[in-house]
């Protein structure tokens, strides 16, 4: 019956299917069952299985979107049942995102955000046009492990320092990475500004986020 | 007969102009200046904040009042680029932050000796009718790198020019340049040498910066060329219709604005539309779909009777490989075929990230080609074949008098560029090796044009102006190519 459930759930985040991993969420609540139990070992291998799929392009961006959207639902659902219950949900990493003030292009900023999500990361999104002391004071109150933050502009690029100065002028460096990404950025920039790295894409963002923060023992995917 | 190709039959066009004008109303555009915002107000337009909904009795009335066709003007005061109708011209890409570096084929940050040698190859290369403001150098301070580029090119170039401003602020001494270069701001309005790429931020938004300065050109005469870029199941609806419908409106809120500043000022119907690679979140310029979206939207714009432009001849390659290659003729054949105005694109690879000389001198093999299938199957002889028939030499064909007197004209000759050539053992090469090998023939056969100092010192003072005003330190790179500029702005 429990493995029943649980494999229904994984099957909910493949499908993209947020109504239905919500709906699964609380019957698995309303048998009494435990939910972390239901995180590590149903929505969870989905979004692995997901993850997996995209990496030899048999699933897509929209996909994964879907996924994500599911899995949010499905955690919703479950949170405030962990948090009654005294749990710690294992995540990865907690990872601050944001697109540097006076841009506002974040397609690829959100493409990151939602594949850190499917690869087990809580992922705080501060939207586009975001000032520098703002991802250093969300990366601060969530106790964040990495920044990253998006320019597409040639022209708002240099915002990057300013983020760096604001992480640095809290304390926050260097036990919390800072990574750089959007069109113009290099990796000689990352280098240039004192970042822990840079990405060329969203896929490519992710291996570099797992590499700077170190999963605690125990933890999900 | 001239071939063509279209993608949209009018009934279908007529629908997307349909939804096109439903989307001006509701949801209505982003309208990020006050002063857009005002002239839109005081024409019907109704303004909620930063939302303005367009009625489309004000959207008809600024399509008409939109010139047909304009032309480009190069230093002499020839008009060598005519926008409007089915004419066809090719300029570089534009506004690249990178390079692939000729030697070592690896991507490096474009610098100045860059975008002179671009500039000089464009130059000589007759297939580019224009030049474009091809790379952003870094080896220049951000806020004078849009004038100082536009400087760049005219300091080597005698051709009209596509170039764009970072911002607001810039626009203006960008103007004055182009003003101190015509002679005097009427000169500049009455023969435009330049045409200002500016564009919305899709979906449905013109920000503030985009809106101001589609008022400023308009009020100085020279020509907007809007490039809506619409990110089909990003940033626009998955379809491809759908997306050529949010261009449409995006673009004809754009003419509004433009022609409320200055009815019957010169704008393009021009674009940059893409779709989303699924896998990879980058938006592919060599797709097929890309090339699509582009040929639909000019589609559009010349129902409307209106110049057009569009973003094709790039590839997503990183080498000038066969990947290259292909993405790069696929679509100039096509764009050329839609009797696309302007068609930018050359020489860029990476997703419009790197530009190339020598993919600039391969493309410019491609648009020749590309010219002589517009030419088609021509009837030059009175009867198809058989008089030549009746005169034939008894040395053959080569030898006749019509194949000496037409072979010019019935085929395009490629330069050594192209491999046409036997197999020769151990003497094979590549694409890329051959383009390369043709710089230093092409550079050497390239003059600067003879400016007037004291149009050169003209020059020289705006950017100084234009650094003092941002509070920047500027001084001239130092590359073997960019002496006579150092000596200029010294």
């Amino acid at each position: 019956m429990e493995e029943e459930i649980l494999s229904r759930m994984r099957r909910s985040i493949v499908d993209g299917a947020p109504q239905h991993a919500a709906a699964l969420a609380q019957e698995w609540l309303q048998s009494g069952s435990e939910p972390l139990h239901a995180i590590n070992d149903g929505f969870i291998p989905g979004m692995r299985h997901v993850g997996e799929q995209f990496g030899c392009r048999a699933l897509y961006l929209p996909d994964v979107m879907a996924a994500a959207e599911a899995m949010k639902a499905a955690t919703a659902v479950l949170e405030p049942e962990i948090q009654r219950r005294g749990l710690k949900r294992g995540v990865r990493g907690t990872v601050v995102l944001g697109t540097v003030q006076g841009d506002i292009h974040e397609i690829g900023k959100n493409l990151v955000g939602t594949l850190l999500i499917a690869a087990g990361f809580r992922v705080i999104d501060l939207g586009c046009n975001v000032a520098a002391e703002r991802f250093a004071e969300a990366a601060e109150q969530a106790g964040a492990d990495a920044v990253g933050a998006s320019s597409l502009l040639t022209t708002t690029m240099v915002r990057h320092r300013d983020v760096i100065a604001a992480m640095e002028r809290r304390n926050l460096r260097p036990r919390v990475k800072i990574i750089v990404g959007g069109a113009p950025v290099t990796g000689k920039w990352s280098a240039e500004i004192g970042a822990d790295g840079y990405a060329a894409d969203a896929q490519r963002a992710l291996d570099l986020v797992k590499r700077l923060v170190a999963p605690s023992a125990g933890d999900a995917p | 007969m001239r071939p063509a190709i279209r993608l949209l039959d009018d009934a279908l066009i007529a629908r997307v102009l349909g939804e096109a004008f439903q989307l001006l109303s509701n949801p209505g555009i982003q309208v990020g200046a006050a002063e857009a915002r005002d002239l839109l107000a005081s024409s019907g337009a109704v303004v909620e904040g930063e939302r303005v909904r367009i009625p489309e009795v004000l959207a008809q009335t600024c399509l008409g009042a939109a010139p047909r066709e304009f032309a480009l003007y190069d230093r002499t005061g020839s008009a060598v680029v005519r926008y409007g109708g089915d004419a066809v011209h090719f300029d570089p890409g534009s506004s690249c932050v990178n390079i692939l570096d000729g030697e070592t084929r690896a991507r490096r940050s474009a610098e100045t000796r860059d975008l002179i040698r671009l500039t000089q190859l464009a130059e000589v290369l007759p297939q580019f009718d224009a030049q474009s403001t091809a790379v952003v150098c870094s080896d220049v301070p951000a806020p004078v790198a849009d004038l100082y580029r536009l400087y760049v090119v005219l300091a080597h170039s005698s051709k009209p020019v596509v170039t764009g401003a970072f911002s607001g602020e810039t626009l203006q001494g960008m103007l004055d340049l182009l003003a101190l270069d015509a002679g005097s701001p009427a000169a500049l309005r009455a023969r435009p040498r330049a045409v200002f790429d500016v564009c919305p931020s899709p979906p449905l938004q013109w920000t503030n910066f985009a809106a101001h300065n589609m008022v400023r050109l308009a009020r100085a005469g020279v020509p907007a060329q809007i490039v809506s870029m619409p990110m089909a199941g990003a940033t626009a609806p998955v379809t491809l219709i759908g997306s050529v419908t949010q261009h449409a409106a995006e673009t004809i809120a754009g003419i509004v604005i433009h022609q409320l500043a200055a009815g019957g000022a010169p704008v393009v119907w021009g674009g940059a539309p893409s779709i989303l690679d699924m896998s990879t979140g980058i938006a592919p310029v060599g797709a097929i779909e890309t090339v699509m979206l582009n040929l639909a939207c000019a589609e559009v714009g010349k129902h409307l009777g209106l110049p057009t432009h569009g973003y094709l001849v790039a590839s997503d390659a990183k080498l000038l490989d066969a990947q290259a290659g292909a993405e790069t003729g696929i679509s100039a054949v096509l764009g050329a075929l839609a009797g696309i105005n302007m068609i930018s694109g050359a020489g860029m690879i990476d997703s419009l990230a790197c530009h190339s000389a020598e993919k600039l001198v391969l493309d410019a093999e491609l648009i020749a080609s590309t010219r002589r299938l517009l030419k088609g199957v021509e009837t030059p002889t009175s009867t198809l074949a058989t008089a030549m028939f009746a005169s034939l030499p008894k040395e053959g064909f080569l030898a006749s008098r019509e194949t000496r007197a037409l072979f010019r004209t019935e085929q395009h000759l490629p330069s050594a560029v192209i491999d046409r050539g036997n197999y020769q053992e151990g003497a094979v090469d590549d694409a890329f090796s051959r383009a390369h090998d043709a710089i230093p023939r092409l550079l050497a056969s390239y003059s600067r044009p003879a400016l007037n100092p004291a149009l050169l010192a003209g020059f020289a003072e705006l950017l100084a102006r234009q650094a003092a005003k941002f509070g920047v330190t500027f001084s001239p790179p130092t590359h073997d190519n960019a002496a006579p500029l150092h000596a200029n702005l010294r």
